[in-house]
């Protein structure tokens, strides 16, 4: 072909038909696949509450299998008879709360005149009372984030904790079964009833977690970061849910 | 191999040892340090190279005779971009767990050295057929190396593969750990990639003494 490259008008002419033709391109996937991306983290929230409160589809002692895609929605309004939105001193019911972003809420938040709206998802499971909240804090590299699974007294029934971008083999394997199951069953109150958090602790000594009153989960290997990151993500978020637990204690 | 000339066959073999792109052009060990600490993201990684790195050959190739030479640097990056976030999207559509699952994995492509590499040294100067396998042979080469370095890192690091406990239970004291064996925790981090690629290249090396440059 005979077309002279290197010259100037040649250059710009190239660059403008190459943004044109890479941007409608990438536009497009975009906004042709936006419908499903969305669809898929709905369904990924009501799979990760579920999973909190125990409703999953594990069989082995190391799985970590989510119900199917296809059937979450009927039992995401099964399990959970109740989500409420905490603001201020007000509860309002809410049945979309669970798709209240909670980056969105803890930036807002810092502006002093603003109200934090804190979801709670409220559900029965064998005849127990279970309230579900978010949390979401930093790790190494990256946000972490969770759904803690309580029951009135604040004390654990199941947790499920994810990460963006922890290494892989480290601080990655918060969402592994090893390190979530361990939280069951710890409270985050002490006996006084005052709030006390749950620490991942390096020298806990505990590694299989039998000792469930010292607050405390045995840490990871090599995800020191990750692990201190997770301690403030519970100290800081769950506080906030302090009061409305208090009140339905009263 | 029937279905390639001899000619072509080596652009799918050298790669894979005489001329691998990590062990002999020390290209790529960034990616190959940050994510072998396991098996499976290692083989996963392999994979979606391949795909970009073949791909992004045939494109740059047959656009070779029209890209201004000013700013085919910009072009060749845009290239991997595209790419990369088209893969990243349609994963995130249909195949969401997976696309968790390599999470950051898929924009690190971008920086991997080997696709710029290869885009430059070769695709602008070939025919699409054989930068694809050019493409192609460096990936797997590059791959190969990642998994041996992903396979050695789990398996004395943790002390498993693709997470099962092959050598027995580290806190239950079974199987290996029953007579005293202990997980080496410095295998996980990135250092011991550096230094198990450090033994595969001398592996290599003293195998085959051509590959020994002379000072």
């Amino acid at each position: 072909m005979a077309i002279n490259t290197d010259k100037n008008s040649y250059t710009i002419f190239f660059s403008v038909i190459m943004v044109l033709v890479v941007g409608s391109l990438l536009a497009g996937f975009a906004s042709g696949l936006k419908p499903r991306i969305l669809a898929n983290e709905r369904y990924e929230k009501q799979q990760n509450i579920l999973y909190a409160m125990g409703v999953n589809n594990n069989e082995g002692p190391n799985d970590v299998e989510f119900i199917t895609t296809d059937v979450v929605e009927d039992e995401f309004s099964k399990y959970i008879t109740k989500q409420i939105v905490i603001e201020g001193d007000k509860e309002t019911e809410d049945d979309q709360a669970y798709l209240i972003d909670i980056k969105k809420e803890t930036n807002k938040a810092k502006k002093s005149d603003y109200t934090r709206r804190l979801p709670v998802f409220i559900g029965e499971i064998d005849g127990k009372e279970i309230y579900v909240i978010p949390v979401r804090g930093k790790g190494l590299w990256d946000a972490i984030w969770g759904f803690i699974a309580m029951d009135k007294t604040m004390t654990i029934q199941g947790v499920y904790f994810d990460h963006k971008g922890e290494t892989p083999g480290l601080g990655a394997v918060i969402n592994q079964r090893f390190f979530m199951d361990d939280f069951a069953g710890e409270s985050f109150l002490l006996n006084d009833g005052s709030f006390g958090s749950i620490k991942v602790a390096k020298g806990n000594n505990d590694p299989k977690n039998l000792d469930k009153a010292d607050q405390e989960v045995d840490a990871l290997a090599g995800a020191t970061i990750t692990g201190d990151g997770l301690s403030a993500m519970l100290k800081k978020d769950v506080k906030m849910y302090v009061p409305y637990f208090k009140k339905l204690n009263q | 191999m029937g279905l390639l000339s001899k000619k072509d066959s080596r652009l799918i073999l050298d790669p894979l040892a005489e001329n691998n792109p990590i062990t002999i052009q020390v290209l790529g060990v960034c990616s190959a340090l940050a994510i072998t600490a396991q098996l499976k993201p290692s083989i996963v990684m392999a994979i979606s190279v391949i795909f970009v790195l073949g791909v992004g050959n045939v494109l740059i190739s047959l656009l070779r005779n029209i890209i201004p030479s000013k700013i085919r640097i910009i072009v060749q990056l845009i290239v991997v971009a595209a790419l990369v976030i088209m893969v990243d999207q349609v994963l995130k559509a249909y195949a969401y767990s997976l696309s968790k699952e390599l999470s950051v994995f898929i924009g690190l492509i971008i920086t991997n050295c080997i696709i710029m590499g290869r885009f430059e040294a070769f695709a602008l100067g070939n025919g699409p057929w054989r930068s694809f396998l050019d493409g192609v042979g460096n990936a797997l080469g590059y791959g190969v190396i990642l998994i041996i370095v992903g396979f050695f890192r789990e398996l004395l690091g943790s002390g498993t593969l693709f997470g099962f406990k092959v050598l027995g239970d580290s806190v239950e004291k079974t199987g290996m750990y029953a007579i005293g064996y202990e997980n080496n925790g410095f295998m996980v981090l990135p250092p011991m990639a550096l230094i198990v690629v450090g033994i595969i290249i001398w592996v290599q090396r003293s195998r085959n003494n051509a590959l020994i440059e002379e000072h």
